[in-house]
């Protein structure tokens, strides 16, 4: 019985262990990033991906694509996981991002074609938004 | 039998009276009708997606 309860402590420890180093370091956003969207360079588009206010630096464009491929790529796993399209997975994301817009930010108006800048009320959202 | 198919008769005559005499207007709006972009996805694939597509974008803070 002591053996049992040592083994089971040693393996209760051991999934600790391993839990601990598996864990993600959840990478913040990157301060370019974050301050591009803050001065409202970039915007959450309806389709679930970031997209330009004005004509961006070349760097802001490489740092924005680069977000963007990486946002596509999980989308697709994800979609494929729900037996969802990336299309509807995308557009789903993008209505949850432009809800989490914080005042000051850009968002994509409804129509697809314009931006819009957050307040502190609601966004305005296509009408397919959750 | 001759029964029956004079009562048809006389229904195929009802209908037809009615397809004749039933008039539908159809008047167009004041308003433009706005068509918004050309997204067509159902609310309920949404509404499937959303719970889903919260926790992806919670898992990776660095991209959202």
């Amino acid at each position: 019985m002591k053996i049992i309860a040592k083994i089971f402590s040693k393996i209760v420890l051991a999934v600790a262990a391993v839990s601990i180093v598996a864990m993600p370091a959840l990478a913040q956003r990157d301060p370019a990033y974050e301050a591009a969207r803050a001065a409202g360079q970039i915007g959450e588009q309806i389709d679930g991906y970031l997209g330009f206010v004005g004509t961006p630096s070349a760097d802001l464009r490489k740092l924005v694509e680069d977000i963007n491929i990486k946002r596509r790529a999980a989308y697709a796993e994800k979609a494929q996981a729900a037996n969802a399209t990336l299309k509807d997975y995308a557009f789903t994301s993008g209505c949850l991002l432009i809800a989490r817009t914080k005042p000051g930010e850009m968002y994509q108006a409804p129509d697809g074609t314009s931006w819009l800048k957050r307040d502190s009320g609601a966004p305005q959202r296509h009408p397919s938004c959750p | 039998m001759a029964r029956i198919r004079a009562g048809l008769a006389g229904g195929m005559l009802l209908l037809s009276g009615a397809s004749v005499s039933g008039c539908i207007s159809v008047n167009a709006p004041d308003e433009p009708i706005v068509i918004e972009l050309n997204i067509n996805i159902s609310q309920e694939v949404v509404y499937r997606l959303a719970a889903d597509a919260g926790n992806t974008i919670e898992d990776n803070p660095d991209i959202f």
